[in-house]
């Protein structure tokens, strides 16, 4: 209780001193350039160029000291050894190259990347058309939407619970090898079949990024104008034809967005296999390689250069969004 | 509406359909852990949780006590006791005394056991072994038995997991975290997205590119080098230390989305105030500030969603120890070291996610709100 006031009052503080920062910030530019008295055109033109590097100072510091540094400063660090004192050359890099393990990591990304976006983005656009039409559909995307809101390691024990396995001569706990027995089959260790694994830790993201897709899906295509729909009935089109042809093509736009943002997300993945793996199994992934090399073997070089293989592989989308805002802006 | 149904009842059926097994697939998993989180213990270990309202069936074997806690009753030599003391008492159908022929005998039949002694069992649990002359045997006369449970819910795994495994300190460690974490980056964020859309000045358009760009920049680059910043300037592993981490990792969402919004309002308004003699100060405190309100709750939403579930930034800036250890670090040791205990697990995973599934479940609207104005179009 006593923590939780300290975190309150923190809180407060912080909001005070930025306030403090802001406002006072403000009234002192005010007392250095007077907008009166002799010089008031300059006064007002050098408050006017002073002022917005005011407001956007914090921001800009915290910016720089916890993403842009960084950057550069894993650069500087994938140059050296376990402890970041010692220059090393490119021994990281050729190291990362022939690890088995960082080609497992790579083989396993590449699997998520193929299935996840495109899964997740499937299932929305399904979930967002059938959605749309009936009158229920709120309710529904409500409940497909909530496991968004289920941190990935509570989604974890979720799926744990749901591949569970006993032995054969037991009742299964677990639902799917319930199910599996209750049709005849055998009950399978499911999260540590080798490559499979990968696949069912995929659906744990796959059902809660599927939320997401249906909703920002569901809006473009209320956007669409219904004039095409409506040339396409008169013409006569049938429902699949409409959705496929008329509905489809004029939300790519959307779809695309989606797709990249799910990728985005893909390529951090670590906790769903921390978690349920913990990269056993042939299940390692590049987010959890690199933690495993910061944590467990304590080597800073070989851990940035990881990080910097997940940053190298974002740099395409980066670049994409960057132009896709400059055209709107 | 036109829709893929159009006016077709027999498709319109099929959408129905469709959408709830939909439904049923996204729900179900969930759906399961709250229904063990409820079950008792033992029932949980041995039964689906879709069998949750029905009876489950036991095989126990009950050693009965040795020869020396025999009494004398009336010119007998009796033991007596009930099979259910060390285990939840449930409905006995078939028992027996041998692992040949464990379900021998119906409760209530009187069972011959070696050197005269006999052996009662009612369905209730009660056992009574009489021999008319004193037993010697020093190992206990084994009772196998099978039992039907009725159905039990319990709140015992909630109250264990809230107070014996950490859950509850855990809890308060997130809401530390969390609370301040989430409300200090709004102002930075606010006016940075006021200067980025209502100022001008050089290098504007150059700086909304960078936070466009960083808005991707994965969070694997930033922890060793804070890490060891953190270390050199002497933060440590403190709860200062990660709420100012989570704050520069929310920025970019936070000046992006309002950015987006604060742009968005109507330019008469500020150009009618700026001609009336505000200053940028003024119109940002008394204009925008309360107009964007929404835009405010969205990203609010947001980040309280994203620092309460969030494991990576606390496993690597908190410790380990029971100050600091927040409910997703707690839920990941308890998966390793309780892996068979599903009512622990699942109790303490239904804890964890009550929080976040309230303020979705009330507060949507602002999420979905904030989900279309922050996907980067």
């Amino acid at each position: 209780m006593e923590q939780l006031l300290g975190a309150l009052a923190s809180m407060a503080a912080g909001v005070g001193a930025c306030v403090l920062y802001f406002w006072g910030g403000n009234a002192v530019l005010d007392l250095i350039f007077p907008a009166r008295g002799p010089d008031i055109g300059p006064n007002i033109r050098r408050a006017n160029m002073v002022r917005p590097w005011l407001f956007l100072g914090p921001a800009l510091v915290l910016l720089t000291v916890y993403l842009i540094y960084p950057v550069f400063n894993s650069l500087v660090l994938s140059f050296y050894g376990p402890s970041a004192e010692t220059y090393v050359g490119f021994s990281n890099y050729t190291w990362l190259l022939a690890d088995p393990g960082f080609h497992e990591s790579m083989r396993n990304n590449l699997l998520w990347l193929i299935v996840v976006p495109a899964a997740a983005t499937f299932f929305g656009l399904i979930a967002a058309t059938l959605t749309d039409n009936i009158g229920w559909g709120n309710i529904a995307k409500s409940l497909i939407f909530m496991p968004m809101a289920i941190s990935f390691v509570g989604a974890s024990v979720i799926w744990k619970f749901v591949y569970d396995i006993r032995s054969e001569d037991v009742d299964q706990i677990g639902l799917l090898n319930a199910i599996v027995v209750a049709l005849g089959g055998e009950p399978q260790a499911w999260i540590a079949l080798p490559f499979w694994n990968n696949f069912f830790l995929m659906i744990i993201l796959i059902w809660i990024q599927t939320g997401f897709a249906m909703v920002i899906l569901s809006a473009a295509l209320r956007g669409i104008p219904e004039e095409t729909v409506e040339a396409a009935v008169l013409d006569g089109a049938n429902p699949f034809q409409i959705f496929l042809k008329i509905k489809v093509p004029q939300i790519w736009g959307t779809i695309a967005v989606v797709w990249t943002t799910i990728t985005i997300l893909v390529l951090k993945v670590f906790d769903i296999v921390l978690a349920m793996t913990n990269g056993q199994w042939g299940s390692q992934v590049l987010a959890n390689y690199m933690f495993d090399w910061m944590f467990r073997g304590l080597d800073f070089g070989r851990s940035a250069t990881i990080a910097l293989v997940i940053m190298v592989m974002v740099v395409p989308i980066m670049i994409w969004n960057i132009r896709e805002a400059r055209k709107d802006a | 509406m036109d829709g893929i149904a159009g006016r077709k009842p027999m498709l319109l059926w099929v959408v129905h359909l469709s959408v709830l097994a939909l439904v049923v697939l996204w729900t179900i998993p969930t759906f399961g852990l709250l229904v063990s989180s409820f079950r008792d213990g033992d029932q949980l270990s041995v039964s689906g949780w879709w069998t949750a309202l029905t009876s489950t069936e036991r095989n126990i074997v009950f050693r009965a006590p040795a020869a020396d806690a025999q009494v004398e009753e009336g010119g007998q030599w009796v033991i007596a006791g009930n099979v259910f003391e060390d285990s939840q008492p449930g409905r006995i159908t078939a028992f027996g005394v041998s692992s040949r022929e464990p379900a021998a005998y119906t409760p209530g039949t009187p069972v011959e056991l070696k050197d005269g002694a006999s052996l009662s069992l009612s369905e209730t649990g009660d056992f009574r072994i009489s021999s008319p002359e004193k037993m010697t045997d020093k190992r206990g006369t084994r009772i196998f038995f099978t039992s039907i449970d009725p159905p039990r819910f319990t709140l015992e795994n909630y109250r264990k997991v809230l107070f014996s495994e950490g859950i509850g300190k855990s809890f308060i460690n997130t809401m530390t975290v969390t609370i301040p974490a989430t409300v200090i980056p709004i102002l930075i964020a606010a006016y940075a997205a006021y200067a980025l859309s209502w100022m001008a000045f050089p290098g504007r358009s150059l700086l909304v590119a960078v936070v466009v760009g960083l808005l991707v920049v994965p969070l694997q680059m930033s922890l060793i080098p804070l890490l060891r910043l953190y270390t050199d300037v002497g933060i440590g592993k403190s709860y200062v230390g990660i709420w100012l981490a989570h704050t520069g990792f929310g920025l970019p969402l936070a000046i992006y989305l309002l950015r987006n919004y604060i742009k968005g309002l109507p330019k008469e308004i500020i150009e009618s105030a700026r001609v009336d003699g505000a200053s940028d100060f003024a119109i940002f405190v008394k204009i925008v500030l309360p107009l964007s309100f929404p835009a405010l709750a969205s990203f609010a939403i947001f980040q309280f969603l994203w620092v309460w579930n969030d494991l990576l930034v606390a496993t690597v800036f908190l410790g380990n120890n029971e100050e600091q250890l927040v409910m997703t670090g707690r839920l990941r040791e308890l998966l390793g070291s309780r892996g068979g205990n599903w009512e622990i697990l699942t109790a303490s995973a239904f804890v964890s996610i009550a929080v976040p599934l309230l303020v979705f479940f009330t507060l949507q609207r602002y999420l979905v709100r904030g989900l279309l104005a922050g996907s980067v179009k």
